[in-house]
């Protein structure tokens, strides 16, 4: 029974030294990104390999998601006789909610990992502790860089994720269920508003680009210097980007929309 | 190196003590190095010899005593200042190091590329001439991988020299050197330290290498400074600690085996069918 509450307790404070840490390299890292605007090649080139290398998932995935919502929306509003309204339909749903989850999960997958296993295995081989040693920070020069390039990289991600979503749908309404194009796309500009929809949608990725590149960046840098410590944080990257973006989403849908 | 006594020391440690976790490393140990100097740090595996590079370059803050760089105390500086100390030194690591998404060109660039405003020509200049003297300027569009051990660590040493250090702090510079190579290198730790006015401190158990350069010498071993002087003064030690050291002798004074119950006793416990 001791055993057990010590256990808990020391898993406890574990968790809490290590939400500390991430909050101090948080601010850390936000200091050190005005150095960055001096050197945007830097960002450049992390922005192509976060942002851009994730482009394929993405647009695949959107493209699919997109043309199932359609299906089904259908098949829901055809009941009421409610089908010209499709277009509405799809387009709250994807810039509400899942343009920018499911983008953000996507880029956990796709990004989050290489970014942690890239940064882990620099801490393992000593190319951090090098690099610090040639008066280098690699705070700012390696860390700041990816965190800022996610943040950049995911609102951008999601607006296309929601756009490709988008016209699949349109493309499996006109030609599958022959819904008129005109209808689709006039019920979604009477209906969709930009400040309320779009925007805060866009808000809401750039919250998780944050999170994402947050988790990715700090579970790297703070991993065991060891091949299994690295598979261990790749892993913790992927679950605690998923589950905190959804909770987070839960949150700001609560604030957004009421 | 006439009327350096009267100079502080480069570096100046004293009654240092660190622990890692639960072992202690170090318990009041003292070490000097002048400038100019070569001093090699030696002893057996394990006694954390990696680590005072580790403290003298303030990656590691010790838990008491003074570790002063230049007449700082590296525990004690800002960051700003640590990293302006840090630009006078230059590090060898035991592993190289290397950034492996970078040719060896770009890896010796790197810290000219970080710290000066040089034009890509000068900096063109300078790298090719650091991997000459190394001995690798053929191979400046490797990347790391593609290199043994060895060749990666030369490479590193370029880098390191890059930036034309006051200080350099050398982790295993022989380990899984080739016998030519071996003796360039040597040769050229101890040419450099006297051409350029480095100060050079070798981690080092090559003790023939080691030895053949060293200005001076200190033994680590068990938390102590167990010897330290001159190589000659080594060689003639009569401890019996330091000759076993010195002769590589399995039998001596420092065990071979890490401490552990008696073999016999062990085997027994669980006998076999």
């Amino acid at each position: 029974m001791t055993d057990l509450l010590q256990r808990l307790g020391a898993a406890t404070l574990n968790n809490v030294a290590t939400l500390g840490r991430a909050a101090c390299f948080f601010w850390r890292i936000l200091l050190g990104l005005s150095e960055l605007l001096r050197r945007p090649g830097l960002l450049v080139h992390q922005i192509y390999s976060v942002g851009v290398l994730t482009l394929v998932i993405i647009v695949v995935s959107g493209v699919f998601v997109g043309m199932v919502l359609g299906l089904q929306g259908y098949y829901t509003l055809v009941d009421f006789g409610a089908e010209e309204s499709l277009g509405v339909l799809v387009a709250l749903t994807l810039t509400r909610e899942l343009g920018p989850v499911v983008t953000a999960l996507l880029f956990a997958g796709r990004a989050g990992s290489a970014l942690t296993a890239e940064i882990g295995l620099m801490k393992a081989t000593e190319q951090l502790a090098g690099m610090e040693m040639m008066a280098v920070d690699p705070e700012r020069r390696v860390l700041a860089p990816r965190l800022l390039a996610a943040v950049i990289s995911l609102p951008l991600l999601a607006t296309l994720f929601t756009l490709l979503a988008i016209f699949g749908a349109y493309g499996v309404a006109t030609t599958m269920l022959g819904i008129d194009g005109g209808a689709f796309w006039s019920q979604m500009q009477a209906q969709v508003s930009f400040t309320d929809d779009v925007l805060n949608g866009l808000i809401k990725s750039l919250a998780f680009g944050v999170v994402a590149g947050w988790i990715a960046v700090f579970n790297g840098y703070d991993c065991m210097p060891t091949s299994q410590g690295v598979s261990r944080a790749t892993t913790r990257t992927v679950v605690v980007t998923s589950l905190i973006v959804l909770g987070l989403d839960f949150v700001l849908t609560a604030l957004m929309f009421d | 190196m006439a009327g350096s006594a009267v100079i502080t020391p480069l570096i100046d440690i004293k009654g240092l003590v660190f622990s890692r976790g639960q072992r202690r490393l170090f318990s009041e140990i003292d070490i000097t190095v002048e400038q100019g100097e070569v001093v090699a740090i030696m002893g057996p595996s394990g006694t954390g010899k990696t680590t005072l590079l580790r403290l003298i370059g303030g990656q590691l803050r010790a838990d008491a005593g003074s570790v002063k760089v230049a007449g700082q105390e590296v525990g004690e500086l800002s960051r700003r200042d640590l990293y302006r100390l840090r630009r006078r030194m230059g590090v060898l690591f035991q592993s190289g190091a290397l950034f492996t998404d970078m040719t060896c060109y770009e890896n010796v660039a790197f810290p000219l590329r970080e710290h000066t405003n040089l034009s890509e020509a000068l900096i063109y200049h300078i790298v090719l001439m650091k991997l000459q003297t190394v001995g690798l300027r053929g191979a400046r569009d490797l990347y790391p991988a593609e290199l043994s051990g060895g060749m990666a660590r030369r490479v590193s040493l370029a880098r390191a020299l890059a930036m034309d250090p006051e200080l350099m702090l050398y982790d295993e510079p022989f380990a899984g050197q080739d016998p030519i190579s071996m003796g360039a290198l040597t040769q050229a730790i101890r040419q450099l330290n006297d051409a350029l006015g480095i100060t050079s401190i070798i981690v080092s158990h090559d003790v023939g290498e080691t030895l053949s350069i060293a200005d001076r010498v200190y033994v680590i071993s068990e938390e102590q400074v167990v010897a330290c002087g001159t190589p000659d003064e080594l060689r003639n030690s009569d401890s019996a600690w330091v000759q076993q050291f010195i002769q590589a002798l399995p039998d001596g004074p420092v065990p071979f085996h890490y401490p552990a119950a008696d073999l016999d006793d062990e085997l027994r416990s669980r006998p076999l069918k």
